[in-house]
């Protein structure tokens, strides 16, 4: 063992024809390490199997914090989520979004408001969070999806090319966003990225795949 | 944005050939005239005196009554059904998944005397004891084909479960004289000729439309959500409830509205299982048949004209939802 947040032993993982092979990555508590490689190398297969979205590897093994979660459910490893296409729920406003996951692990109704406060606060939000997805910019939408996945204080922040599809600028201001946050909350960060610009502003380790 | 352009290429930016045009026009135009035709027709036989006489008759108002609550219940019990049904179909790929779907297909296939007929020898004629032999038999039969084609472990092990526990209860119950329109009639739901039997009869095809609705309704909303919600913390179910069904509320109600029109439009089956009886199991669409039968064609056409709106009404609330984001 060793004392490193997320450890991935020689993960070996199939997805239809597909077949990642071998894969081990070491990261230490408070890290943020860049997943770069090419356009279907698996690095986005790696990650959902990293956060459970997909049937256990076929080989190998996940442990997290120093616990083995290869085959743990997805809400009982401690991993917040922002996915390359966002998935807020069309239905929920910002407050809901964020409230989401504390509030379904029974958080009591203070602490929930006073972690949505909180975080609004430092992403930005508290004027919008009576809104709903449909009516936010794509840089709003991913500070929210942000909020989302680290209202639960995750163990481990994976964002999944969370910063596609943005002009240079917005671009510019939700990477920033997303340096402060992951320093602020001291969350250890595995980011997919096609971006080396993105890895060399927001990662402390570069990995390839591929 | 997208969406737009999408649109966009699905029509001509280009005026066709005027005599091509034409013969489009004139297709879609006969049609429409048919159609448009075929209400006039009832439109002109009957008068208010005699549409409003129709309307006054206790009969006639009891089936109106039924009409409505049987639709509604099967409406009810199609979204019931349909809801999971359509979740699993559309989410879950399992082998087989192409045969359950072309079963679930059957009732709207089938001639609607044959649901009718099926339902009545079901009821009456087959005991309980050969109802649960085929029962198990069939669990048996998927269970074998789901080893052979190395299925989900989970699911084979439900089949072979349900598999022994029919082939007990039909070796139990083997020597009863029974029939399972008895045993409904003894717990105090007989169906055969009693008006629940309109549900039943009403249920196969309504459900069969409302699957398809769910299914569709399922297959635009992005697995991604659920995916999300299971990070934060909810189990599939928890997922389906809290961020799905939100989302597909619209396709929900269109279902339950499919299944209420279609419902409505029921015959074949009510006769043959339910009957035709006057203020007892007779709704809207036997109505007008026993109208007919009784030379009475103006209360016929006033009749075929009530359940015209209810349907025209009914398309158009589902249009209504499918504007909004429901799936149809």
């Amino acid at each position: 063992m060793n004392d490193g947040m997320l450890m991935l032993e020689n993960v070996t993982v199939q997805a239809g024809n597909f077949i990642l092979s071998p894969f081990s990555l070491d990261i230490g508590e408070g890290e943020c390490v860049a997943l770069m490689g090419p356009s279907g190398c698996g690095k986005t297969t790696l990650l959902e199997t990293i956060c459970g979205l997909r049937d256990g590897p076929v080989g190998g093994r996940i442990v997290l914090g120093g616990m083995e979660v290869t085959n743990l459910s997805p809400g009982a490893r401690g991993i917040g989520l922002v996915p390359q296409d966002i998935a807020l729920f069309p239905s929920l406003t910002v407050r809901e979004q964020i409230e989401f996951g504390p509030k379904l692990h029974g958080w009591e109704p203070e602490e929930v408001k006073e972690r949505v406060e909180s975080l609004a606060g430092d992403l930005g939000l508290t004027k919008l969070l009576s809104r709903l997805p449909e009516g936010l910019s794509g840089g709003e939408a991913r500070r929210v999806a942000l909020g989302r996945a680290l209202a639960l204080r995750p163990q481990l922040l994976c964002l999944d090319e969370a910063l596609s599809g943005l002009d240079e600028a917005r671009h510019d201001e939700v990477l920033g966003v997303i340096r402060k946050m992951i320093e602020r909350e001291r969350v250890t960060a595995l980011h997919v990225t096609h971006s080396k610009k993105e890895a060399e502003v927001i990662a402390d380790r570069v990995v390839l795949m591929g | 944005m997208e969406k737009g352009i999408r649109s966009d290429q699905k029509i001509w930016r280009v005026r066709p050939e005027w005599p091509f045009l034409l013969f489009l026009v004139f297709v879609i135009a006969a049609y429409i005239g048919l159609l448009l035709l075929m209400v006039g027709a009832n439109v002109l036989t009957v008068s208010w005196s005699q549409a409003s006489e129709i309307l006054k008759d206790a009969d006639i108002q009891h089936s109106i009554i039924l009409t409505f609550v049987t639709c509604t219940a099967t409406a009810i019990l199609s979204v019931f059904v349909s809801v999971p049904v359509g979740y699993l179909l559309s989410r879950y790929q399992f082998r087989g998944r192409a045969f359950v779907d072309t079963l679930l297909d059957i009732p709207i296939l089938l001639p609607p005397l044959i649901v009718g007929l099926s339902l009545l020898i079901l009821f009456n004629r087959v005991s309980p004891s050969a109802c649960c032999g085929m029962l198990a038999g069939g669990a048996l039969i998927a269970a074998i084909w789901g080893i052979a084609r190395k299925g989900d472990r989970i699911v084979i092990r439900f089949l072979v479960g349900g598999a022994v526990a029919f082939g007990l209860l039909s070796l139990v119950s083997s020597g009863s004289e029974r029939s399972l329109e008895d045993i409904v009639s003894e717990v105090g739901f007989p169906m055969t000729f009693h008006p629940l039997g309109v549900v039943l009869a009403q249920f196969p095809v309504a459900a069969a439309f409302a699957v398809r609705t769910m299914k569709t309704t399922f297959d635009q909303i992005s697995p991604r959500y659920e995916e999300v919600a299971m990070t934060l913390g909810c189990n599939r179910g928890q997922a389906l409830l809290r961020v799905v069904l939100p989302l597909a509320s619209k396709g929900v109600v269109a279902a339950g509205t499919m299944a209420w029109a279609r419902a409505l439009g029921e015959f074949g089956p009510i006769l043959i299982f339910a009957g035709a009886t006057r203020g007892r199991t007779e709704v809207l669409a036997t109505s007008v048949f026993l109208e007919i039968n009784i030379g009475n064609l103006p209360g016929a056409a006033a009749l075929s004209l009530l359940m015209i709106l209810l349907a025209v009404s009914t398309l158009l609330i589902v249009r209504y939802l499918a504007g909004r984001g429901g799936a149809v």
